[in-house]
């Protein structure tokens, strides 16, 4: 006997279907492509999506509510894993936040490392990104070749830093650690290991039909609308915006070098793809330039009430010995007040805004996250394009949990 | 961070919203204007349409709790035409925070205030879409108000679809 | 279990437990359920250096019931808890599950209203990994230890599970 047609398919999908053709469909949040972890549920007509709704906080861990409790000092830990794939930048725009709040400057050789590390970082985030994105358009050997550059950068900074995705190398007034004596040595090697790889995926992707198919013009935004959604960083630089926080509002000693910022024009995936491969090589010759330049010196502030003396000095020195008890159970103080320090990011500005109220823990803490108005903006980037394409751009927004959902 | 020669713009708006502009100060460098809850949107249209700024970097807000009024409301604009960065506040009263919503001139206002809403309980009019955003649906309270224990925990909800 | 199970606890059961645990554990499909910042370990821990295909686990499967090794990657959060518990439950027997990183095993250094203080608050854990994120390194030796671990159980074990 012949079964009715209907009870083929059950009556409750997970699909819904609505009246007029389109469907509901869930995508994440534990889905191969949404690394980190982020829900899309989108309405398709067939492979087309029409509208999405983006659902965040599955990594909230309460990031600024945990640093009002804590000394400003202790924060920094907590900054790595805001955006975990170039956590020396964290350190950097923190570190330089509290300064600023307290009217310091850093030595000038703490400024060149600081330079130093946020490029390499810099480097880390689109070697990750990149690769991670040829990954999932099906350019496997391309991940394993930028994993291997990221892997030797992560090599150079655990030598200097002691840490490999989570350094924690930033204190308020200087660094943790000097760098190691053969740090220029090792960074010249890495960096030619960087470039072997670099143009080894340069060759694989750049001109490589399908990945160019599936990169030129999906996920394009214009430039009005990625400037009312506030996009910065690469995905503001792609559609032709010569935005840099490192040009337009130098911080450190970013002025002290010579290096451009490559922009785009279209606003699409192979743009923003573009821009990051770019950027790398412009961070490799930020990195040299400031190894060639760094000068000798010391790496803290001076001052005993901003960072901590010398194990010497607290050992035969009783204003030492109470500036090392103070800072370390009451922690730096800053006068009260507030202020927003941005710096240039992996994805885009970075900035610090701190509320003190005079005490040693922050009234305040807030990150103004680059890629959450990213992924605000990935409805408006993804409507329109086929289901698949949602895969690319994703890749490209860069989205990192950690800074997101802080 | 800011540059002195742009400093006329925060006399352009003194001078354009007199009674608005309740104080002006520039700690560190970071030009700021406290201005009256009612007239944020207006200012932030002044803003963007007459001077030139064209970035809502950010938004936030701070509890200053027990002090009254007690929330603050926090925008950071940046003009890239003039390379210049301006800070707005306005107070907010914990009886009822509410401000106007800034998504008809950004649009990516648009998460920035239902952060705000998650984690402070302040509520935009003319959001299109005031909503919890990092926090789930189920959950009581705003973490990050002063008076939200930071261990306080709530009973987990089961999975939904 | 199956049909195995009728044997009890004879010689022909310890001769099957080798041969099948031999099977098991040389062919770990694993399925990374990655959330955070130990992700980029994981990624280390996967790619070219150190080739966790020498282990017979380089392949992950993103389909749960594809699965018999979930590794679960980072925090987890209450908004998440409920979505980690689904994935578990769909995995098939046998499964076992690796808590990757301080925050998996114990919420580490996130101890406030958001963050679930351990996986085994929600779902049974064989092997926790320590480290902040752990190194490669301690990613192979977990692995090895999982290994172990198998290479010790019968395939009447699970009967009851």
């Amino acid at each position: 006997m012949e079964k009715p047609k209907e009870n083929l398919f059950p009556k409750n999908w997970n699909l819904e279907t609505l009246e007029d053709g389109r469907m509901v469909l869930n995508m994440g949040p534990s889905h191969p492509s949404m690394h980190g972890i982020v829900r899309l549920l989108l309405t398709v007509r067939g492979e087309r999506v029409i509208d999405s709704d983006v659902e965040i906080g599955y990594l909230h861990r309460g990031f600024e509510k945990t640093c009002e409790n804590i000394t400003y000092n202790q924060c920094v830990p907590y900054t790595d894993r805001l955006n975990y794939v170039s956590p020396f930048i964290n350190n950097v725009g923190y570190a330089l936040a509290v300064e600023k709040l307290m009217g310091i400057e850093s030595p000038a050789r703490c400024q060149y490392i600081r330079v130093i590390m946020s490029e390499l970082s810099r480097l880390t985030d689109h070697l990750t990104c990149i690769g991670a994105n040829a990954m999932e358009l099906g350019g496997f050997t391309v991940y394993f070749y930028l994993i291997n550059a990221r892997e030797a950068l992560y090599r150079l900074t655990d030598s200097a830093a002691g840490g490999r995705v989570t350094p924690a190398y930033t204190r308020v007034g200087g660094l943790t650690r000097d760098l190691p004596p053969d740090f220029k040595l090792n960074a010249a090697e890495v960096l030619r290991t960087v470039r072997k790889n670099v143009a080894d995926a340069d060759k694989l992707l750049t001109r490589n039909r399908i990945f160019y198919d599936r990169l030129r013009g999906t996920g394009q935004i214009s430039k009005e609308d990625a400037i009312a959604l506030s996009f910065t960083g690469p995905a503001l630089r792609s559609t032709g915006v010569p935005l840099d926080v490192r040009k337009a509002t130098p911080y450190l000693v970013y002025d002290h070098f010579d290096f451009d910022i490559p922009v785009g024009s279209n606003g699409d995936n192979y743009d923003r793809y573009l821009v990051r491969m770019e950027e790398i090589k412009q961070s490799m010759l930020i990195v040299e330039q400031a190894l060639a330049q760094l000068p000798e010196g010391p790496i803290n502030h001076p001052d005993f009430n901003v960072s901590l003396p010398p194990k010497e000095e607290v050992y035969g020195n009783i204003e030492a010995l109470m500036a090392h008890f103070k800072l370390t159970f009451e922690g730096v103080k800053p006068p009260k007040g507030e202020v927003y320090q941005a710096v240039e990011g992996g994805n885009g500005e970075v900035g610090f805004y701190i509320v003190s109220d005079g005490t040693g823990k922050p009234w305040r803490l807030r990150v103004r996250p680059p890629c959450f108005v990213l992924t605000a903006g990935l409805s408006k980037m993804i409507r329109g394009g086929y289901i698949a394409d949602i895969v690319s751009t994703f890749g490209q927004v860069n989205m990192i949990g950690g800074e997101l959902e802080r | 961070m800011t540059t002195a020669a742009n400093s006329y713009l925060l006399e352009t708006l003194k001078d354009k919203f007199p009674a608005e502009v309740l104080a002006t100060h520039a700690f560190r460098g970071d030009e700021t204007a406290v201005i009256q809850k009612d007239s944020l949107a207006a200012v932030a249209a002044f803003l963007k349409g007459d001077l030139g700024f064209d970035f809502l970097m950010d938004l936030t807000a701070v509890d200053h709790s027990p002090r009254e009024p007690r929330f603050e409301l926090v925008c950071h604009f940046y003009s890239s035409k003039h390379n210049y960065r301006l800070r707005l506040k306005c107070a907010l009263d914990s009886e009822n925070p509410a401000a106007a919503s800034l998504t008809p001139l950004w649009a990516g206002a648009n998460w920035f205030e239902r952060e705000a809403y998650d984690m402070f309980g302040i509520k935009f009019e003319g959001h299109p879409d005031l909503r919890r955003i990092l926090m789930y649906d189920g959950f009581e309270g705003h973490p990050l108000r002063k008076d939200y224990p930071l261990k306080k925990r709530q009973p987990r909800i089961p999975h939904r679809d | 279990m199956g049909l195995e199970t009728l044997f009890g606890h004879s010689y022909l059961t310890t001769r099957l437990d080798e041969a099948v645990n031999w099977g098991r554990k040389y062919s770990f499909f694993q399925y990374p359920f990655v959330t955070a910042c130990c992700g980029m370990e994981f990624m280390s821990a996967w790619a070219s250096t150190y080739d966790i295909a020498r282990f017979g686990a380089e392949y992950p499967r993103f389909s749960p019931r594809q699965a018999d090794v979930l590794f679960v990657v980072g925090t987890v959060n209450e908004k998440l808890a409920p979505v980690l518990k689904r994935v578990y439950d769909q995995m098939c027997e046998p499964k076992w599950v690796v808590a990757f990183g301080v925050c998996a095993t114990s919420g580490g250094f996130y101890d406030n209203y958001a963050t679930v203080q351990g996986i085994d608050k929600i779902i049974p854990v064989d092997i926790y990994i320590p480290g902040c994120p752990p190194r490669p390194e301690a990613v192979l030796d977990a692995l090895i230890k999982l290994q172990e671990k198998v290479s010790k159980e019968s395939v009447l074990d699970r009967k009851y599970r």
